[in-house]
């Protein structure tokens, strides 16, 4: 009798409860309604609208400035945290480690040869090699390139910090609400965005697929390409300012540009409209890659087909034969490659014999760094750091169109058209193979270095023999 | 993605490196980097592979002889932990040979009375890059090896023979066949080794 009795008074007390509870239940339940439709419609307004109609409010170059405020000031702390400490705070010089001396093999011999006989070989030859060698140790031109670029100040971002004992509790609680802002609020931001860009994508093109070839047709999928990727855009907050637009690639030419990560694509495509090139893949990429298709002409190739050059070139030069069909897009260097420099193009776009325009990217490294390490990081994981890094930042250069001259072969226009966008994006030009991330370097060049030498002596024989 | 490596090097290592060497706090820091982003296999020691991926060193006809002199004889426990591997104090005890010659230098090598980037020193490293056997005296077989490094396929066996020949006669001076450290070193006394193997470190 007594346990019925409890019972039932536990009972009323639950009722009671569920009582209070249940407009505190449903109050909870409007203001998670209420959020959502707040959200989804700042979102539409300010971002999805906007890129459809290409228009921006600036709100992303306001963000930026106030960014660079605040690294400039973290950078401050960290350095009056370190002098009262007394220690040094680890500076990373882009000048480099070493200052080298542009001396050729040639020059040095002769020098040294200047105040004895002219002997036909020196034992302090060896000298030349010996150090040239242990510079390339200390710092050499190629293996910095394929790592991300060291930066001057801090960027709240755990990532590039080279000074975790100097941080103050200040810097640390600010380092914290970064976290927070990036992990909590503007990836899953940006994911959103992602989805509905490529999903938007896939379902457009797909439906412009319908519509029979034609001007309209071409109009349509001009229009839906450029909005997805202007979605895609601020789902990356990518900040891009466009230089020399009067030069941007026309119809039956090819548009080169260097090449730091997948994001380059998405930064040319949502200012102008290309035929991509590329493998076919599989999964989700294979997925987009055939809606693409349908709506205009871009160049899949199977993994079979890539190693044909003569089969890649003649679909290259039928594209780029008809006028009707958009420019094609090609990083000719083959690999990602840190954006401090520029690597050697390969020469197979160059043999088509069109029109090029070459486009220098170049990105800002404080707001996030671009570069994908495609030997230390896969897809997924590059894209999140991308999509929790602060913002892209970058300038995108339309160089004046160029040509292959007369007398020149496909090497030499490759390396003239490298030279001006190394030029204009401020990169260094390097001959050097973007190949060598993963291969050795070919015996060829040490061939080359062999014979230069050999040449100083028998050179040097020779003028004896003559005297 | 960055370098952590300055916070994986204790202060009394930079210490110790500082007196061995000569360098600077921000080059040894700096070194150690490059040194952290040269070991791709994250355990501490370069290893002969690690420096052959540098393509600038690949291409060096004498690439290999450079790299032969990071990897010291024996097992001295300080610099390398097994024989094919050299850990930050070797390197930076080999790359100490090229720091410039400075006027005023105070610091002493804690083994030998002279500093690691002493004429002589200089001058041994190099004379270590002919002496493939590591006996201290440079045969005409060694040499002949070298010089066929240097110049590949482009000169034949007899000019090269007698190249090697007229060097071995200009410098030996006891008549053994060999040169000796102490001729090679009077061979090229003439010559401004200190500016020729330094490198400009920046600060």
């Amino acid at each position: 009798m007594p346990m019925k009795a409890v019972f039932q008074r536990r009972l009323q007390k639950l009722k009671h409860i569920r009582g209070v509870q249940q407009p505190v239940f449903s109050l909870i339940c409007m203001l998670l309604g209420i959020s959502f439709t707040v959200w989804f419609t700042l979102l539409l307004v300010f971002i999805i609208v906007p890129a459809i109609f290409g228009v921006s409010f600036g709100i992303r170059r306001v963000y930026m400035k106030s960014l660079i405020k605040l690294f400039e000031w973290a950078t401050l702390r960290m350095e009056r945290g370190a002098k009262e400490k007394n220690q040094h705070l680890y500076k990373p010089y882009s000048n480099g480690i070493i200052a080298k001396e542009p001396v050729s093999l040639e020059q040095e011999i002769q020098e040294m040869r200047r105040g004895s006989a002219e002997p036909e070989f020196d034992m302090s030859d060896i000298f030349y090699f010996c150090r040239r060698g242990v510079e390339s140790i200390v710092d050499d031109e190629v293996t910095k390139r394929f790592t991300a670029e060291e930066l001057e100040s801090w960027n709240l971002l755990t990532r590039s910090n080279y000074n975790f004992h100097h941080i103050s509790t200040r810097l640390t609680a600010l380092w914290g609400m970064g976290v927070l802002i990036r992990y909590g609020f503007l990836l899953p931001l940006r994911v959103t965005l992602a989805f509905t860009g490529v999903g938007l994508l896939v379902v457009l093109t797909s439906i412009v697929g319908l519509f029979p070839n034609g001007r309209m047709k071409n109009y349509l999928s001009d229009k839906v390409h450029l909005m997805c990727y202007r979605i895609c855009v601020r789902a990356l907050t990518a900040i891009i300012t466009y230089h020399d637009s009067e030069n941007k690639p026309k119809n039956g030419g090819i548009c080169v540009a260097n090449h730091t990560s997948p994001i380059d694509v998405i930064i040319l495509a949502s200012d102008g409209c290309y035929a991509m090139v590329g493998q076919v893949h599989g999964g989700l990429m294979g997925v987009i890659q055939r809606a693409m298709v349908k709506a205009c002409p871009h160049i899949w190739f199977e993994r079979s087909e890539v190693k044909d050059r003569h089969l890649v070139a003649k679909r290259l030069s039928d594209h780029v034969a008809d006028e009707s069909k958009l420019p094609i897009l090609i990083f000719p260097e083959g690999t990602c490659i840190n954006n401090t420099s520029v690597m050697m193009f390969k020469k197979g776009s160059f043999e088509i014999g069109c029109t090029v325009y070459p486009v220098a990217i170049k990105y800002d490294p404080r707001f996030g760094d671009a570069f994908w390490n495609s030997s230390k990081f896969g897809m997924v994981n590059y894209l999140l750091h991308m999509m929790s890094s602060w913002a892209i930042v970058c300038s995108v250069w339309y160089l004046p169109p160029m040509s292959r001259m007369e007398g020149e072969d496909a090497v030499q226009f490759a390396n003239r058209v490298k030279a001006a966008i190394a030029r204009k994006g401020g990169l260094a030009d390097l001959l050097w193979d973007g190949g060598l991330k993963r291969g050795k370097v070919k015996e060829v060049f040490k061939e080359e270095q062999q014979k230069l030498y050999s040449k100083v002596l028998v050179g040097s024989s020779e003028d004896r023999s003559r005297s | 993605m960055g370098s952590r490596a300055s916070s994986l090097l204790r202060e009394e290592d930079i210490e110790e490196i500082k007196k061995e060497t000569g360098f600077s706090h921000s080059q040894i820091t700096r070194l150690y980097s490059r040194f952290h982003s040269l070991d791709k296999g994250e355990n501490g020691a370069l290893s002969r592979e690690d420096f052959q991926r540098i393509p600038e060193l690949a291409i060096n006809p004498l690439g290999d002889r450079i790299i032969n002199a990071f990897f010291p004889e024996g097992t001295n426990k300080k610099y390398t932990a097994r024989e094919d591997q050299v850990n930050f104090r070797g390197f930076m005890r080999t790359l100490a040979h090229f720091r410039p010659v400075e006027d005023n230098e105070k610091n002493k090598d804690l083994t030998s009375g002279e500093p690691l980037n002493s004429r002589t020193n200089k001058l041994h490293f190099a004379f270590q890059l002919y002496d493939l056997d590591r006996d201290d005296k440079i045969s005409r077989d060694e040499l002949l090896q070298v010089l066929r490094m240097m110049v590949g396929v482009n000169i034949s066996d007899e000019q090269l023979g007698s190249i090697a020949d007229r060097t071995i006669q200009e410098a030996d001076t006891n008549g053994d066949m060999c040169i000796s450290f102490s001729e090679f070193t009077k061979v090229l006394e003439k010559v401004d080794v200190e500016q020729k193997m330094s490198i400009r470190f920046l600060h």
